[in-house]
């Protein structure tokens, strides 16, 4: 009978563990809406939700991506850069006379070339992601201002320019893309059989290795994802803006990593959640939105944004320090 | 208990002067070693004596400097881990290998989740078949769909053991399978052992705990200094004697070794 009360017990609190910090972060949104609702007229309307929903679209792209490095158990600092970069060969091959879909495939191979460098020196070389995805950062910047000469490039054919401003029904083709990458980020994290290598790669690496997995094919894989989604990223701004910038994308790769975290993806890796990501990821769409809406200056937006952040990170730490004590029974019977 | 099976039978894996150095420093000094199906071997030796190191080697994770390991009449230079697993050798890890936040399921099936639609990890298949399994090896496991850090020292072994029986595992190999364990743990833990020896795997356990090793052990290999010094069979020796082999207070052991570095 201890047994059955142990199980629910245990039911109970692994429930709460994976959903609290998304219910979490839906009750904030929620009271976030009334609250805006409230104050300003303009905030709850279609055409500013969609201005959202619109805004969040680039974020969500990009942070579906990390979500897998992160929980791999690595960072990837370079999605910014490698945005601008792919974005810079994108419109550079059309300068050049190259049909839209062509530059587009290009500018989505550059972003796996780029992930695939991430990828194969942190795996093979063993050497911290945080520095080496710092340097693909700077490389990546670099390149990209060395292709323009630091002048961007603009005037696209309708044809690119359709994936940042075109119309399909009430939505954009940003929108629907993250909707449509959102499941299949879904299905692939929680239920492929790269999914499953990717949580356990973040949770024992020297088990997966052992088991018989080439945990190098998995983890350069991963970044690879990273750098595509990063380079769909640099797809939407580049259209969206009729210009390819070499400075875009400055400190997407903060934004995309704070979603992340946001959203209850652990950092030490081996659990991921794409659900968490995507609330994150439109929480913080709302919040920058909330602001100006209430025009309340830019510079308190990253004030605002850093403390939400703060908070969210310590709260998680502390559940999670928490959880480990209260039911780590293997802890009980190393003593002896 | 232990069953005289050894003699005309054929070892299930046989390694000849394994020699495997760190630097300096000597761990695996010429070794010989046969493992029989259906027994229970024990590898006994003070910290140090290499065999952390040995079945190592054996699984495929460190390669050996010199000699060889053969398995079905095939010889190998060294073996890797996926190669190991494909000839029906895994190992119990003393840390485990367990990947703590994935389910029970999910870890006696990690390397090899069965798929439907060629896509999708067969997920109610994977829980169906952990179940049965589990029962099977008689380990008690509240649901297969808790996390392996929820579970006790005892119940995270049974998980291994029963990963390593999915492998298809013909030698499952045993490091400090008991330590950091309760009274009642251990216990079943080894009666596990014993039953994974009885019902035709070759078994390979490291222990510093020579009661255990002597409850359910058919062999004993005392490895000192990187050398195989002697080779027992359990109920032909006992606990002073072993004893005074893995600490090299014994006579015969200075003779076998100058024999042995003379040849």
């Amino acid at each position: 009978m201890q047994g059955n009360v142990k199980v629910n017990w245990l039911k109970i609190k692994l429930l709460s563990s994976y959903i609290l910090p998304q219910l979490l972060l839906i009750l904030v949104m929620l009271v976030m809406v009334i609250l805006l609702s409230v104050t300003s007229p303009f905030f709850f309307t279609w055409d500013n939700l969609r201005n959202i929903f619109d805004h969040s679209s680039l974020y969500i792209i990009l942070a579906l991506g990390m979500t897998f490095v992160i929980s791999s158990g690595g960072i990837d600092l370079s999605v910014g850069a490698v945005a601008a970069l792919s974005g810079v060969c994108m419109a550079a091959a059309m300068q050049g006379g190259a049909g839209a879909g062509i530059s587009i495939l290009g500018g989505l191979i550059v972003g796996g070339l780029m992930g695939a460098a991430n990828g194969t020196i942190i795996s093979f070389l063993k050497i911290n992601p945080f520095i080496v995805t710092l340097g693909v950062m700077s490389l990546s910047r670099g390149l990209a201002l060395i292709i323009t000469g630091g002048i961007p490039i603009y005037g696209f054919p309708r044809a690119f320019t359709w994936w940042g401003s075109g119309h399909i029904g009430p939505f954009n083709p940003p929108m629907l893309l993250a909707a449509l990458l959102t499941l299949l980020a879904a299905v692939v994290l929680n239920m492929s059989r790269f999914g499953y290598y990717t949580l356990s790669l973040g949770g024992n690496e020297e088990a997966l290795r052992r088991s018989g997995v080439s945990i190098h094919f998995y983890r350069i894989l991963v970044y690879i994802l990273c750098g595509v989604a990063a380079a769909l990223g640099g797809l939407i701004v580049t259209a969206r803006l009729n210009t390819a910038e070499p400075l875009a994308g400055w400190m997407l790769e903060m934004d995309s990593i704070a979603a992340v975290v946001l959203g209850g993806t652990s950092m030490k890796g081996g659990r991921g959640s794409i659900a968490g990501t995507v609330i994150a990821c439109l929480l913080l769409g709302m919040l920058r939105n909330g602001l100006v809406v209430l025009s309340i200056p830019s510079y308190y937006q990253q004030l605002v944004i850093g403390i939400i952040i703060l908070v969210a990170v310590i709260f998680a730490e502390v559940r999670s320090r928490k959880g480990l004590a209260g039911t780590n029974i293997k802890g009980g019977s190393t003593s002896q | 208990m232990s069953k005289r099976c050894t003699l005309g039978k054929n070892p299930f894996i046989r390694l000849r002067n394994i020699k495997k150095s760190f630097g300096h420093v000597v761990a695996l000094d010429g070794v010989d070693l046969d493992v029989y199906p259906g027994e229970v071997t024990a590898l006994v030796g003070d910290n140090g004596a290499g065999k952390s190191t040995l079945i190592k080697i054996i699984s495929g994770v460190l390669y050996p400097d010199e000699g060889e390991l053969s398995l079905n009449g095939k010889t190998f230079r060294h073996l890797t881990p996926s190669r190991a697993i494909e000839l029906g050798i895994s190992t119990v890890y003393q840390d485990l290998a367990l990947v703590d936040c994935r389910d029970v399921a999910s870890n006696i099936f990690l390397g090899r989740e069965p798929l439907k639609a060629r896509f999708f990890v067969d997920k109610k298949r994977m829980n169906r078949e952990s179940e049965e399994l589990l029962r099977k090896l008689k380990v008690s496991i509240p649901s297969v769909t808790t996390p392996v850090e929820f579970l006790s020292g005892g119940q995270r072994q049974g998980v291994a053991v029963a990963r390593s029986v999915k492998q298809q595992g013909k030698m499952i190999i045993f490091d400090e399978p008991t330590a950091a364990m309760g009274v009642g743990e251990s216990d079943k833990i080894l009666e596990l052992i014993r039953r994974l020896g009885d019902e035709g795997f070759a078994v390979l356990i490291i222990s510093h705990n020579l009661h255990h090793v002597f409850s359910i052990s058919d062999r004993i290999c005392v490895l000192r200094n990187g050398r195989l010094v002697k080779d027992f069979r359990t109920e032909n020796t006992s606990p002073d004697e072993v004893v005074a082999f893995i600490t090299g207070s014994n006579r015969h052991d200075e003779k076998s070794r100058k024999e042995s570095t003379k040849a």
